[in-house]
């Protein structure tokens, strides 16, 4: 099947999902970002490689970190970065995603990084640009609606190999609201193409998504089975909206069951870390002794991700 | 006027026939086959040699936005009656406007436009429109479209009133809370892709309610667009109960699944979205087997309104024009014979219409679909007439093009 990620060479030109990118460009990209965590460590933060580019934040859902740690990293690659809140602008005007794409294109943009509510926006942006001719012009998907999240995937990597070193021997667990999470997708995919052979999803029938093993899962109930002897615990954020459907019941009971305790972390290895992409809503999914505990990577991932970003928007600019 | 269609392989499903003959025509009228009536002199003769010749089609279901480039695009299709279901732009929930719509059809005169009125007004699922009067102005059956009936009781009280007066009511089994927030068959594909899913339950919930309201008020029902293997399944026992339910399925179901949506194609959104493998294994056996008509399930799309995020774009496809050439695809790919797949268009929808079309029996209207089988074309937006460009096979080659067709023995197209 064709992929709009990939370039007739292969090489990434847009960074849209991990489905379907082969494990050398993820080791490419988690290498290129171990070589500018150094950056982040000098006085001087900064390296001249997107220097004169223009790099559009284009954020149609609300966030604040994944912005702005992709504000950062575009400004340490010295881009002139725009950020564009456009709940607030055009679009509230009428003007649909391809005019503003377009609009955009006509200021000279170089990379988009786009947050969408819609599963799939980031493929539409980068299917007119190459039907419009701009195989200059490059996007970086930053989350669309429940489908891809693959900075932060690619991030969760960084993380694993940082403390794990080796993919190969490794068993992970994800816990939690897997149904609505496009981190969870992405970490599936980086996972199983990183060689990771034990992946497991572990939450209520309500969260997760259905024909979770052709995707190479394997699926608990019990979260204090479904943690048995895992390296690593990857915890989902739980929306407060779940709350008030037929999903779930209430946020206690939910911690009662996929809550992260000290109890229930003490089945995993000894030395298991726990990871969260963040916010995190203590005392619903994750225990503040778990979150604030030795175990805990998860202020580090908010760091590599900097670097992770870096590396993703220097390696598309690039090809 | 007197015409004869010479040489032609003459294809009728109906009566059983497919050889090699000629086909007279007086006036709106098929007067006979193979041999000229004592005293026939031809007014003009058309040559068949090389093509098929067949009764006009008949598609269950096409949505005609803008009236004239729709029937144009019908008769470019083969298709000579068109029903066309009551979402409109008003509802047509009122005598006044399937009369409009009627006496437009036939002032443009190319295919025959078969309304079916709105069973509820606005097709809001609560109060019934009148059906009566719609029936009197041309209205065939009555239809929710693709909107479900929320309230049970409303749906009973409609099927009773409907039996009443011996009316068939035509529904889309779809669940409606099932349905409502979902964008794609709940499976491998939405689970990968992160779409929100329509499970099978929600066609399956829908035909078991209305197939047990059928066995209590005896309404006459046909059901459209069926999707899974299990609705099938579920319409016919129905059909083996006795029950008086038939079905359709939409061809690009026939031939299309989940996995065609790749990477968020919004070309295969519909609704009913296209299902797994084994769904799509399942309609193409009952469609086989005779269980079920096929039709295009027309539904042009501006291009805007297709340029979005697949869960943001409006489901449907363009399909008058490749109602044929996709239903001979579908054969090809099945073996599925030629006499066989044409009934599909002809005879079956005529069957679920109770009206006395889709054949080529002497006495019948003359309507005609003449095309040949080895043409190839391909699909782009020049090349259809229809306002929709909207086709998950854009840029592909399609066999089988039309070449005439008449409509009560008027030539209403000629490539």
């Amino acid at each position: 099947m064709y992929n709009p990620q990939l370039n007739k060479a292969g090489e990434l030109i847009h960074l849209l999902s991990i489905e379907g990118l082969p494990q050398r460009i993820l080791t490419q990209i988690l290498d290129t970002a171990e070589s500018f965590m150094e950056v982040s460590a000098r006085e001087v933060k900064k390296v001249p490689l997107l220097r004169g580019k223009s790099v559009f934040n284009l954020f149609f859902e609300n966030s604040t970190r994944t912005r702005t740690t992709f504000e950062i990293a575009a400004k340490r690659l010295s881009a002139d970065v725009i950020n564009l809140d456009i709940n607030k602008s055009s679009t509230a005007k009428g003007e649909t995603l391809l005019d503003t794409i377009d609009n955009l294109c006509a200021m000279h943009a170089n990379l988009f990084v786009v947050r969408h509510a819609s599963s799939g926006a980031p493929y539409l942006i980068a299917e007119h640009l190459q039907r419009i001719g701009r195989d200059d012009v490059h996007v970086v998907n930053a989350g669309d609606g429940r489908h891809a999240h693959p900075t932060q995937g690619l991030l969760d990597m960084y993380t694993i190999r940082h403390y794990k070193k080796d993919f190969s021997q490794l068993r992970v667990a994800i816990v939690g609201d897997i149904l609505h999470s496009r981190v969870a997708r992405s970490d599936i995919h980086a996972l199983t193409t990183l060689g990771v052979p034990e992946v497991r999803a572990i939450g209520p029938e309500t969260l997760l998504p259905k024909y979770m093993d052709k995707l190479g899962v394997h699926v608990f109930h019990d979260m204090e089975e479904g943690l048995r002897d895992c390296d690593v615990v990857i915890m989902l954020r739980l929306q407060n909206e779940r709350m008030t459907g037929a999903l779930l019941p209430s946020a206690g009971e939910y911690f009662r069951h996929y809550g992260l305790t000290p109890q229930k972390l003490a089945r995993a290895k000894p030395d298991a870390i726990v990871m969260h992409p963040g916010p995190m809503n203590r005392g619903v999914e994750i225990h503040s002794a778990v979150a604030d505990g030795p175990q805990a990577v998860i202020l580090p991932q908010v760091t590599f991700g900097i670097a992770v970003r870096m590396a993703v928007m220097s390696i598309v600019a690039g090809n | 006027m007197n015409t004869t269609i010479l040489n032609g392989r003459v294809i009728d499903p109906k009566n059983g026939v497919d050889r090699l003959t000629n086909l007279y025509i007086v006036d709106d009228k098929i007067v006979a086959l193979g041999e000229a009536p004592g005293g026939f002199v031809a007014d003009q003769s058309i040559d068949a040699a090389a093509c098929i010749v067949c009764p006009g089609l008949i598609d269950l279901g096409a949505r005609l936005n803008s009236i004239e480039a729709e029937l144009a695009a019908a008769v470019a299709g083969g298709v000579t009656s068109v029903v066309v279901p009551p979402d409109a732009d008003p509802p047509l929930d009122e005598p006044e406007l399937a009369d409009r719509l009627v006496h437009r059809g036939e002032e443009i005169g190319k295919a025959r436009i078969l309304p079916l009125g709105a069973l509820t007004l606005g097709l809001n699922g609560e109060r019934l429109a009148e059906l009566a009067g719609l029936k009197k102005a041309g209205c065939v059956a009555f239809s929710q479209a693709n909107r479900p009936v929320v309230d049970t009781e409303a749906l009973l009280r409609a099927m009773e009133y409907a039996r009443t007066f011996d009316f068939a009511v035509w529904l889309q089994p779809q669940d409606y809370w099932l349905s409502r927030n979902g964008i794609a068959h709940e499976g491998e594909v939405a689970s990968r892709l992160g779409l929100a899913g329509i499970p099978v339950a929600a066609e399956t919930i829908a035909i078991a309610t209305i197939v047990q309201l059928v066995r209590d008020t005896g309404c006459r029902v046909h059901l459209t667009r069926i999707s899974s293997a299990a609705g099938m399944a579920l319409i016919q026992r129905a059909r083996h109960d006795g029950l008086p339910v038939s079905c359709d399925v939409g061809i690009h179901h026939l031939l299309l699944t989940e996995n065609d949506i790749g990477f968020f194609n919004p070309h295969a959104r519909f609704s009913p979205p296209l299902r797994a493998q084994s769904d799509r294994q399942a309609l193409s056996n009952a469609a086989a087997a005779g269980l079920a008509a096929i039709c295009s399930d027309h539904t042009p799309v501006g291009a805007d309104d297709k340029l979005l995020p697949f869960g943001e774009a409006k489901p449907g496809a363009t399909g008058l024009e490749l109602l044929l050439p996709l239903t001979l695809k579908w054969a090809a790919a099945t073996g599925v014979g030629l006499v066989n797949a044409l009934a599909r268009l002809t005879a079956a929808p005529a069957e679920v219409l109770g009206l006395p079309l889709g054949t080529l029996s002497p006495g019948g209207v003359a309507d005609v679909c003449i095309f040949d089988p080895q043409a190839t074309w391909l699909v782009t937006p020049e090349a259809l007439k229809s306002r929709g460009k909207n086709s998950p096979w854009l840029r592909q080659e399609m066999t089988g093009k039309v070449k005439l067709t008449l409509a009560a023995g008027r030539l209403v197209y000629s490539a």
